[in-house]
């Protein structure tokens, strides 16, 4: 047994939901190449493991299933799967919390973000599982959002424009179980200026 | 061609040479870790970096093609800056360790630092540590040396065909290694010791043994299997102490299979190494006369009917001598097919590797008749591996189902039926062999050790000849032997009178075996006075009522034969132990025992009549090409070929000779391999 109650399974098989999905995506490279959906087959896994287990994590038979899958040998999967980070190699919280330390971000205060999540979720630092399993803390690089910095991450949505409050609030609201809805914490539209346009702003026909 | 000039000598190299090539084609040395000749370019390790004009960068050599009229210099200010600055690099976190590493004294990066490095370091961060892997008996790692070049994760799956290491994670945390815990499982393993740059890697048998300045190295070849690997012998006042491969681009490129590797150290357990007599039932040990008395009486006495048997590790100036001793006292009982292969000794391409095996590159299509080359001939197997690589050559198997022979093969069936079908046209690889230009079969020896062995053979010429394979300008018909001595004792024709079954049976009086430690005799009658000659008390010696201690491959200068026919001579290393001798001397003193003295006192008179009455032995190690003008093949009712499956070697690849039964490192391989889930569960 791992940490957090999930044990390294000795077995892995796709479920019908993945097997579908796998079609699909092994349908778009030609015959002989099917190696080229190693990333995407990973990403299913990591998936089905959430369904599953409820932490997103690519376990090694799960590595294994993929390279029997799309006819590799299985330590050209375990390559794959150890070079992105985007991939758990090990058993992860229900949550997972990616604070973004980039530039950007940082100027706009990601260190409070980062001291919310340990603060609110009851964790050490980066690499840490909270002990009620619900969070598990990485630092990641750029998310690509920096108009509204600083970000945090939670799975694949993007909460934006936090601070420490915004960013206790929002790991309080995960801890009851509830899932705000993605996007600016402030209000803002996508990535307009906050308080509203500053250009533009006669419209023709308006 | 281009031209380039480097370093203002001017070359022709093809086009898409590397400027790496070039710069060797022009003699000038260019430092490298990861480029490796036999092996895909991986471009990372930046030490080979060159300046080339019009460049504003240094470029890494190894993975630049070369361009009509380039210049290129390997000696300027901003090459030894560059190469200074690599250095640094690979240096900040390999460790300090030099005095207690196995690789010091041969090692590419210690060389290199001193010829190229910058001779005192900057660097005083901590430095990364790697845990050691595990992988297996033989290989062992000291992963914190790892530079990694990835020329072990290339070997592995371009060479060895067995996919396992890898480099996983990344950065700074980058590791070379199986990631899943396990031993590697080709039979080529030994080769990453060779391969690896650094100290990574290294023999595990070798540990702490020895350095490279202390030992003696000797040429000799490797009879452990009959590929007739050219090897290196290194010994240090009279032991073994490792083996290595020579280069021989025609036989085994720069490869060893792990057998011929590391089960050296079974020649010093279980040696034969004095005479030994048996007295009232028992054997006990004698004095070389005391030895030839015994002999002289059984094999002298009046009316009394001979034999000889020569096994798989026989030499072929011992196997001549002992067949010019069996004449001279009358006999021509001789076999040399102790493993119960049917044979036909008639013509000469009938038992050979015609092909050749560098020839398995031109070829275009290849039937495996009851062979796995893989443990049979792992370093030919490798050349197959590259010739599948290189693509457009179909690979079709009658045997066993299942075989994993490092490339894809197509599975026809497993014995009789199968054949028939090959050789009548009627099944549907026929068509793959007929529309290729170059076809060729690989007939397994083993496969004919039953009793309608010599049908199967001429089966298996039929198919060669039904199908294509037998041309005026290309010799398809491939026999793979399995050990050193077996093709050498059929070019000298030991094989005639009664057959082994029936000298084993009480069809002789007296039996000398000579080179067949490991062969069974215990249903040998009483009656019959056995001399074994050989070098391990393996079966064989059980049953000897005399024991003439001799040599092994190591201990002797003799010629061995491949299966190919290539006539090559190995030297001797060490001594033979305790009063052992080597095998030729053994009966040349014998035969002036029994009164029938040999015509020639030393080794090079020897020689001289084998290359008189044995024209194949004089053409040295160079073999002329077979092509085959006479299709009439080997006697033999194809309606005779019985449908049962056909057999591979028993036993494991690590223990099938005397010596690598008595190895305890092969042994230990057995184990490892045997049983891989009760290891993992450790």
């Amino acid at each position: 047994m791992t940490a957090h109650g999930h044990a390294e399974p000795t077995s892995f098989a796709f479920d019908d939901e993945s097997n579908a999905a796998i079609e699909t995506i092994v349908a778009r490279y030609p015959a002989g190449k099917q190696a080229s959906a190693v990333i995407p087959l990973l990403y299913i896994v990591q998936k089905q493991m959430k369904r599953m287990t409820d932490s997103a994590w690519v376990p090694r038979v799960g590595m294994d299933a993929v390279a029997a899958r799309l006819g590799m040998a299985p330590i050209r999967v375990y390559e794959v799967a150890t070079f992105y980070f985007m991939f758990n190699t090990k058993p992860i919280g229900r949550f997972h919390l990616q604070v973004c330390g980039t530039t950007p971000c940082w100027l706009r205060g990601s260190d409070a973000v980062l001291k919310a999540c340990k603060d609110a979720g009851g964790l050490k630092g980066y690499g840490d599982t909270s002990a009620d399993g619900n969070f598990t803390l990485s630092e990641v690089e750029c998310l690509g959002g920096c108009v509204n910095a600083p970000i945090l991450a939670v799975d694949d949505d993007y909460y934006e424009d936090l601070d420490y409050e915004s960013t206790v609030k929002l790991i309080e609201a995960l801890k009851r179980g509830e899932r705000p809805a993605p996007g600016s914490v402030i209000g803002r539209q996508t990535s307009a200026p906050v308080g509203g346009p500053t250009t533009l702003l006669d419209v023709a026909g308006e | 061609m281009a031209k380039v000039t480097i370093d203002g000598i001017e070359v022709e190299v093809p086009n898409g040479a590397s400027v790496l090539q070039a710069c060797e084609a022009a003699g000038v040395e260019i430092p490298r870790f990861c480029y490796h000749e036999r092996l895909s370019v991986a471009g990372n390790c930046r030490m080979c970096l060159v300046e080339v004009e019009k460049a504003p960068k240094p470029v890494a050599s190894c993975a630049f093609p070369v361009a009509d009229g380039m210049k290129v210099f390997t000696d300027t200010e901003m090459v030894r800056r560059a190469r200074r600055g690599v250095m640094e690099f690979l240096l900040i976190n390999h460790p300090l360790d030099c005095p207690i590493c196995d690789q010091g004294g041969e090692c590419d990066l210690q060389d290199q630092a001193m010829a190229y490095g910058g001779g005192a370091s900057r660097y005083k961060e901590e430095k990364r540590v790697v845990k050691d892997k595990y992988m297996g008996p033989l290989v062992k790692t000291i992963m914190t040396r790892c530079i990694q070049c990835t020329r072990c994760i290339r070997f592995a799956t371009e060479v060895a065909g067995t996919a396992e290491l890898g480099a996983t994670n990344r950065g700074e945390h980058m590791e070379v290694g199986t990631y899943v815990e396990k031993a590697l499982t080709s039979e080529l393993s030994g080769n990453l010791i060779d391969i690896c740059p650094v100290g990574a890697l290294t023999s595990r048998p070798y540990a702490f043994v020895s350095r490279p300045w202390e030992l003696r190295k000797t040429d000799g070849i490797d009879v452990l299997d009959a590929t007739g690997t050219n090897i290196r012998i290194d010994t240090r006042s009279g032991e073994v102490l490792r083996i290595l491969p020579r280069i021989n681009e025609d036989v085994n490129e720069e490869w060893l299979a792990d057998r011929g590797r590391f089960a050296f150290d079974g020649l010093k357990r279980k040696r034969l190494d004095r005479p030994w007599v048996r007295q009232g039932g028992k054997l006990v040990p004698a004095t070389w006369q005391q030895a030839f008395d015994a002999i002289a009486a059984g094999f002298t006495a009046p009316g009394a009917k001979l034999g000889a048997l020569a096994g798989e590790l026989a030499d072929v100036e011992s196997v001549l001598a002992l067949k010019e001793l069996m004449a001279s006292l009358g006999s021509s009982n001789l076999d040399c097919r102790t493993d119960g292969a049917a044979l036909d000794i008639s013509r000469r391409d009938f038992y050979s590797f015609n092909t050749s095996i560098a020839g398995i590159e031109e070829a275009d299509a290849l039937l495996i008749i009851g062979s796995n080359p893989r443990t049979e001939a792992p370093v030919l197997n490798a050349r197959i591996r590259k010739r599948v690589i290189a693509g457009g050559f179909p690979v079709g198997v009658v045997g066993p189902h299942g075989m994993d022979l490092t490339y894809g093969h197509d599975w026809l069936g497993e014995g009789g039926a199968t054949l028939r079908a090959l050789a009548s046209g009627a099944h549907r690889f026929c068509e793959v062999l007929r529309n290729a230009k170059k076809p060729m079969l690989i007939l397994g020896r083993n496969a004919l050790a039953r009793a309608d062995g010599a049908t199967l053979l001429a089966v298996a010429w039929q198919i060669a000849a039904f199908n294509g394979m037998l041309k005026p300008d290309w010799h398809g018909f491939n026999l793979l032997h399995r050990f050193g001595g077996q093709h050498g004792a059929l070019d000298l024709g030991f094989v005639s009178g009664l057959p082994m079954a029936q000298m084993l049976n009480g069809g002789v009086d007296a039996l000398w075996v000579l080179g067949a430690d490991g062969l069974d005799l215990s249903g040998v009658p009483a009656s019959t006075f056995v001399v074994i000659q050989g070098h391990h008390g393996d079966a064989a010696a059980a049953r000897a009522d005399v024991i003439l201690p001799g040599a092994a491959y190591t201990e002797k200068d003799a010629a061995w034969v491949n299966t190919e026919g290539r006539v090559q001579l190995g030297f001797q290393a060490v001594s033979p132990p305790g009063e052992a001798r080597e095998d030729w001397k053994v009966l040349r003193a014998a035969s002036a025992a029994l009164g029938k003295p040999l015509p020639y006192d030393t080794l090079e008179a020897l020689r001289a009549r084998l290359v008189v009455d044995y024209p194949v032995f004089a053409q040295g190690d160079a073999l002329p090409r077979s092509v085959c003008t006479d299709t009439a093949g080997p006697a033999g009712d194809i309606s005779g070929l019985r449908d049962d499956a056909l057999g591979l070697p028993a036993g494991n690849y690590w223990q099938q000779d005397p010596i690598s039964r008595a190895s305890e490192t092969m042994a230990e391989c057995a184990r490892t391999y045997a049983a891989p889930a009760a290891l993992a569960a450790e």
